[in-house]
């Protein structure tokens, strides 16, 4: 109930900032998916505690499950079509069969999605639980990766300041300055456009675009040199403004680059940066370990925790509970893990809203988001289980049925190494592109 | 002919709201085939005839900036974009009738244009929120339209329009409300069109007129330092 508070707050202050929220139901629906997200993670943690008797965990899980992949696959899917078809001006009488129809389409695919990959089992019907999680477990887990990967590697390239390109005031001034002078040559071409525009008109001449095939024949027969004139110096302005638009995006690249070269000199940005020296040796060594487990075509049985306790006992000689110990950090860790997971995603939605939404299509974009949280908690839940110990695993794995296991971590893997691979080449092109377009004056 | 006088006019408003389609209706008498999303800034240029049809008319420029973002960006986006908001002669705001937050946040757009000068320095005046007793003083002309029109059912229509007027009151502005997509609503007669052409005529005034000493009749004294601080920004 908590959470369900928590996902509407969310949703008011962060996304909807700037829109005003007509359609409840979307709202609703956005709250539930994260609330129940948020239960099954609450749940795990339950789990390790030991909390609640294991039947009703049990219950519970399942009941969570259903709800949620219910959600997932039918009522997310079909509101997204309902709005996407409304959207569209055509089609607004009949919006309830056409958004029927995506659905359709949507499920068709989504069916397909599972015929590539090891998932039909052939004890299981058609419409199992077990069916429907393997698919959304496969989307979910290369959208995972696909955001992990790339996470790991732009969150050292931001912390760190190593990267960070030495930016004066005189630059930004520079570029400015060169800013306003496209702009004052834009004006001075439309002002001739503009007056041109006006004589012509007080002639009696109509300036119009060619349109169709008459058109076009006859302005080419009977071509007025005035609006000749026009449309060379239209094209003039359009590649001025084009020109306007980068130096507005360079300059604001500039005052983003000087306000983090700020912030790293305060205290607080010296302890990001420390930060993001210990989380880029952490991203390393998962790269590391991905590449590992495909080369040698290995799974690990036991999670880090344990191995690294074993480890510890064997070589350092130290005695250690290590049931009891390995229980409590892995606990933690797990904890954490699921805590920045949660807030990254977030983040990383909010940010990505911001980015390309507009009045009409909110509507949608919300719904999507919570589309994409769902199967990315879902399929979270299903990597967990690699991370926890032995007697954890077995709860997950009676509810989650017979999936194979192996199969999506190393799916997780190879999705995670190239997305890795290719934002480490994306970011070293860009890094080494901007250096140079400042270099020269 | 590039030699006639010119003047610069701001116009601010929230992303998709049509900044774009009107200024391009303004200037060209058309309507924007295609709209999209404004990157940075993009002028147009208006030939406006100065108190027409008096023997006083002269024609000038009017450059209609139309600066694209929102409120809430990055502080970097913001440090750019007050780069365009030097020597400005008037303010069109422009918000969307369909859609509340978009009038709210005219209040804050005013602001960043406004104390451009004030955030450069490091000192702000007010906490960005709405100050009325800046407004009162503020000498700039400002208009505010409000667009999609068409997009409201006719029973709402009143209950929206007031809710402007009231808008329009504590901005001390004229207030225009329009469809971007209809170039019936700025047709020449139009009591739209004459309210643009009242408004544009202010601020050639305040521009050119101003500095010659006080043409205007029952122009106000100014008691405070910052009104007349602002006033001697012009060009």
């Amino acid at each position: 109930i908590l959470f369900f508070g928590f996902g509407w707050l969310f949703f008011m202050r962060q996304l909807f900032k700037d829109y005003e929220v007509r359609q409840y139901a979307v709202q609703v629906i956005f709250s539930v998916t994260f609330a129940f997200s948020c239960t099954m993670f609450e749940l795990i943690i339950f789990e390790i505690l030991g909390v609640l008797n294991s039947s009703s965990r049990y219950f519970h899980w399942k009941m969570n499950l259903c709800v949620i992949l219910l959600i997932l696959i039918f009522m997310v899917p079909f509101y997204i079509g309902y709005f996407v078809v409304s959207n569209i001006r055509l089609l607004h009488k009949q919006r309830l069969p056409f958004s029927c129809l995506l659905w359709l389409t949507f499920m068709y695919f989504f069916w397909k999605l599972g015929d590539p990959f090891p998932i039909l089992s052939p004890k299981h019907g058609i419409l199992s639980i077990e069916q429907l999680i393997s698919r959304v477990g496969v989307i979910g887990v290369t959208l995972m990766a696909l955001l992990s990967g790339f996470g790991a590697v732009n969150c050292p390239y931001t912390y760190m300041s190593y990267f960070l390109r030495n930016v004066t005031d005189t630059d930004i001034l520079a570029l400015e300055r060169r800013l306003l002078q496209t702009m004052d040559m834009i004006i001075s071409k439309k002002k001739r456009m503009a007056m041109a525009r006006r004589t012509m008109f007080q002639r009696g001449e109509v300036p119009n675009k060619p349109s169709g095939f008459w058109g076009i024949l006859k302005s080419v027969t009977a071509s007025a040199p005035g609006s000749e004139n026009l449309t060379l110096i239209q094209q003039e302005v359009d590649a001025l403004e084009e020109l306007s638009r980068q130096l507005f995006l360079e300059t604001t690249d500039l005052y983003a680059t000087k306000e983090r070269i700020e912030y790293s000199k305060t205290f607080k940005g010296k302890y990001f940066n420390f930060l993001g020296y210990f989380f880029s040796i952490y991203c390393v060594w998962k790269i590391f370990m991905a590449t590992i487990n495909i080369v040698f075509d290995r799974v690990g049985k036991t999670d880090p925790v344990t191995r690294g306790i074993e480890i510890t006992v064997n070589y350092l000689g130290i005695q250690f509970d290590v049931k009891f110990w390995s229980q409590h950090i892995s606990f933690i860790l797990v904890g954490i893990i699921i805590v920045t997971s949660i807030r990254g995603l977030l983040i990383t939605l909010t940010k990505f809203f911001y980015a390309i939404s507009s009045s009409k299509s909110s509507n949608v974009i919300v719904l999507l988001l919570a589309q994409i949280m769902g199967m990315y908690f879902v399929s979270s839940v299903l990597l967990i289980r690699m991370s926890m110990p032995l007697e954890y695993r077995t709860i997950i794995t009676e509810v989650l049925g017979e999936l194979q296991f192996n199969f999506y971590h190393r799916w997780f893997d190879v999705i995670f190494l190239v997305s890795a691979l290719s934002s480490i080449l994306f970011l070293y092109l860009a890094h080494k592109q901007a250096p140079e377009k400042h270099m020269t004056p | 002919m590039a030699s006639l006088d010119r003047v610069k006019v701001l116009v601010l408003g929230d992303s998709g709201v049509g900044k774009s389609s009107l200024v391009h209706l303004l200037c060209q008498n058309q309507v924007l085939g295609n709209p999209s999303w404004t990157v940075g800034c993009s002028v147009d240029v208006r030939v406006h005839d100065y108190k027409e049809g008096t023997p006083e008319e002269k024609t000038y420029y009017i450059e209609l900036w139309d600066v694209g973002g929102s409120v809430g960006s990055a502080s970097s986006v913001k440090s750019t974009r007050a780069v365009f908001y030097n020597s400005v002669n008037g303010i069109i705001l422009v918000h969307d009738l369909t859609n509340k937050k978009s009038s709210q946040n005219l209040y804050r757009w005013s602001m960043e244009a406004l104390n451009r000068d004030l955030v450069l320095t490091g000192v702000l005046v007010t906490n960005g929120d709405y100050d009325r007793e800046q407004f009162a003083d503020n000498q700039m002309p400002l208009l505010i339209i409000g667009t999609k029109l068409d997009q409201i059912h006719e029973t709402k229509r009143h209950e929206v329009l007031t809710r402007t007027a009231f808008l329009a009151e504590d901005f001390n502005a004229e207030e225009i409300n329009l469809d971007c997509t209809n170039p019936r609503y700025l047709a020449a007669g139009s009591s739209n069109a004459v309210k643009i052409s009242r408004f544009f005529d202010k601020v050639i005034e305040k521009r050119y007129f101003l500095r010659e000493g006080n043409q205007i009749p029952g122009f106000p004294d100014r008691k405070r330092f910052g009104g007349t601080l602002k006033s001697l920004h012009y060009d």
